[in-house]
């Protein structure tokens, strides 16, 4: 289903000049926005985003955000609930085009090329581009063909034998194997939350992504659960470019290299996790990691 | 008094009750205040209003049912000896022409005397019941009302009485329904053993000719009857075959179509449209499958040089498919839509095209839900009657070619009870056997379906 999005003139690469904005928000914490604090590129990009605003219908839920997101690291998004970040990972693979009244505008680059671009396949692209979503979704399909689904459908496999050797990788990658291996015939649906997630990664993996988009991976899992994944999102870190969407703080620090923290629809500050969590720049940031709201 | 203007006092009398209880409970209240009693002042007022209407009405009811059988059997004992010995039906055609003179509806002129006097006699009895039912149930209304008025103190648990009173309301209620679905099919039931004691099961179910032509009278000229029912079951599966090749593919499809490509424009002008189809009378299917489509078919199979018969099991499937497509359309768009969108995520994130997420996801996820309504579909086609009758014609041919006349078991069900019948006879007992053969097969379908749908449910929810 293709939607129409609208794409802006191609923009300057570099950080945009300061904006003042003021902006209202339902509580009584007016902030005004003066650009994004930090550095926003990074070292060696993998995707690059330029001035990306997000509309849902009138209702405008980003705010020209401009981030890199660099290879072989691991970036987490941060903020308060509706602050925009699950929003803008979803504009990296196009999920957001699923949704009518979405419409995306500014510069989002993979390798160099515009993901919006007219000639885009969104198949390809998410093919490219994989996501794992904050409830496990695995397919009304046994556990060997959840992980198959994908390596089938784009032809990735050329005989039963390798088939199967991706599928047993990449259960192994998401370190489900020995849990599953006597029973891939089951439904996935019997697993629990914790296998059923990482079967979901496993699923992702096996159609050999460049980028992994996150969100909230965690969310509905319990701590050793989610410390089995924390565990395997670092493994995969050697391999892959992973974005993570978190509302746990911990998670973010244990887990990313940079950290870019959210704000109303507005990316805040962007910087090295270590900088952000120890030394935030911006008002903004120490009072969310100091807990003083959201 | 008039049975009308009865209700109207006792509705009255209610009225009253209510407010007496109401006031009685505040005044046992006394000095403590409304908020010492055990429930709110009006549940004691409805409580007092429940039993000052609902035990008169049904001693109403009882007495207005039971009096019309007491006055005529007075009435018929009153009668002079030459009428003792006369048979019941006789007796009951001697009734007749009393109760038809009390009511002044015809003067028959050859009516003697005592059928005259007879008439007087049950009149005057009816007043007499209509005046003494009056009382009773208005001194039982206010006795009631007035015991009520006793025993209200503020201990007594208004609020729990009057919601069981209500509860059993509910509970008759829906007693009522199903006593009413066991009484259909044990009369079903209790006729077909009597039609199997005339005609072996055996033959009923595996005999290959049905013809019920029996004569009715003994002077009559007519076929022995035969009631081998398999050309029926294969007409009914014949026709419901076609329907179903009609509406499972439109119906799905547009399901499809609806749920996941229409956007929410079309969609809102589209789905009430094809639910529209639901709400045609099936009389005015059968006339479209009788006059439109059967001559179609026949003109065009006759100009590929194919022999249609003018009522073909074709037209009258094509017809019945047609109207089973919102039934099959509107419930797998029902289960499409329940799919959760965290599948169809996590197929579009893994690059699956829309396609492919809905053949390999979204369909097998639906599947339970789909079969189901089908299984329901089918149940629909099967109990179809009105469009078979009118254009699948009625000769029982054990034949799967559509292009020839069948007959189902509805349309015979009609033909057998249509016309002049003696009630015990084969002829009209094998409708019965065929209603019950029809319920069977159309309960087990539904049990299944709802079984099947049922544990599409526990899946998603």
């Amino acid at each position: 289903m293709q939607k129409s999005v609208s794409i802006e003139q191609p923009v300057m690469d570099n950080m945009q000049p300061a904006k003042s904005i003021m902006v209202q928000s339902s509580k009584d914490t007016d902030f005004e926005f003066t650009g994004t604090v930090g550095n926003i590129a990074a070292a060696n990009p993998r995707m690059v985003t330029r001035n990306v605003d997000v509309f849902y219908g009138e209702k405008q839920a980003i705010f020209d955000v401009s981030l890199d997101i660099g290879t072989n690291e691991v970036i987490a998004m941060i903020g308060p609930s509706g602050c925009g970040k699950s929003t803008f990972i979803r504009c990296l693979n196009r999920m957001n085009d699923t949704i009518e009244s979405c419409k995306v505008s500014g510069e989002i680059r993979l390798d160099d090329k515009s993901i919006y671009r007219k000639k885009q396949d969104v198949v390809q692209l998410r093919a490219r581009v994989g996501m794992v979503f904050q409830k496990p979704n695995p397919f009304p399909k046994s556990v060997y063909d959840n992980v198959a689904y994908g390596v089938r459908i784009h032809g990735l496999a050329s005989n039963k034998m390798e088939l199967e050797e991706i599928v047993v990788s990449s259960l192994r990658r998401a370190g489900l194997w020995d849990e599953v291996k006597d029973r891939l015939d089951a439904p996935g649906t019997s697993l629990s939350g914790g296998q059923q997630q990482r079967l979901c990664i496993a699923r992702t993996i096996a159609v050999n992504p460049e980028v992994i988009l996150m969100d909230e991976p965690c969310s509905a899992l319990d701590p050793i659960a989610t410390a089995r994944i924390e565990e395997l999102i670092d493994e995969l870190r050697e391999n892959y470019t992973i974005a993570i969407v978190t509302h746990s703080m911990q998670q973010a620090a244990r887990v990313s290299q940079r950290t870019a923290y959210f704000h109303l629809g507005y990316l805040v500050e962007v910087g090295e996790t270590s900088q952000v969590f120890t030394n935030p720049a911006h008002k903004l940031t120490e009072d969310y990691i100091t807990g003083r709201f959201g | 008094m008039p049975v009308s203007n009865l209700l109207l006092v006792i509705l009255g009398l209610t009225a009253i009750a209510y407010y007496l209880g109401l006031r009685r409970s505040i005044r046992v209240a006394g000095a403590k205040g409304v908020r010492s009693l055990e429930s709110l002042p009006s549940y004691y007022g409805l409580l007092t209003a429940v039993w000052c209407a609902v035990p008169a009405l049904l001693v109403m009811l009882v007495w207005i049912s039971a009096q019309d059988a007491v006055i005529s059997n007075l009435v018929l004992a009153q009668l002079p000896a030459d009428y003792s010995h006369m048979s019941p039906a006789q007796l009951t055609l001697v009734l007749n022409d009393i109760k038809n003179i009390a009511g002044q509806n015809i003067e028959n002129a050859t009516s003697s005397d005592a059928i005259k006097a007879a008439a007087e006699h049950y009149l005057s009895l009816q007043r007499i019941g209509l005046a003494s039912m009056s009382v009773v149930v208005l001194s039982l209304a206010m006795l009631l009302t007035a015991l009520l008025w006793k025993i209200i103190h503020p201990k007594l648990q208004a609020r729990q009485q009057f919601e069981f009173i209500i509860k059993v309301f509910f509970l008759l209620s829906s007693l009522l329904a199903i006593l009413t679905t066991v009484g259909i099919v044990l009369s079903v039931l209790f006729e077909s053993i009597r039609f199997f004691h005339l005609v072996p099961i055996s033959e009923f179910l595996f005999g290959l000719d049905w013809s019920p032509q029996i004569a009715i009278r003994a002077d009559q000229q007519a076929a022995s009857g035969a009631f081998g029912a398999v050309p029926l079951f294969v007409g009914t599966l014949l026709v419901s075959a076609i329907a179903m090749f009609v509406a499972v593919p439109i119906g799905l499809m547009s399901a499809i179509y609806l749920s996941e490509y229409a956007d929410r424009k079309l969609r809102s002008i589209f789905k009430p449209m094809l639910e529209v189809l639901a709400g045609i009378p099936t009389v005015v299917y059968g006339v479209f499958a009788a006059l439109t489509v059967a001559p179609f078919l026949r003109q065009f199979g006759e100009s590929m040089g194919l022999d249609v018969a003018s009522e073909s099991a074709l037209a009258a499937g094509l017809v019945m498919g047609i109207m089973i497509v919102p039934f099959v359309s509107s419930l797998s768009d029902d289960v499409i839509n329940a799919v959760p969108q965290s599948l169809r995520d996590g197929a579009y994130s893994l690059g699956a095209t829309q396609s492919e997420t809905i053949r390999q996801v979204i369909i097998p996820a639906a599947l339970p839900g789909i079969v189901g309504g089908i299984l329901l579909a089918i149940s629909r086609a099967i109990g179809e009657t009105m469009i078979v009758v009118m254009a699948a014609g009625l000769s029982a041919r054990l034949t799967l070619n559509p292009l020839e006349a069948v007959t189902t078991v509805t349309v015979q069900i009609v033909t057998l009870l249509v016309g002049d019948q003696e009630f015990d006879s084969a002829k009209t007992l094998a409708a019965f056997a065929l209603g019950l053969m029809l319920f069977v097969v159309t309960l087990a379908l539904n049990v299944i379906a709802l079984h099947v749908v049922r544990r599409y449910r526990e899946q998603y929810e």
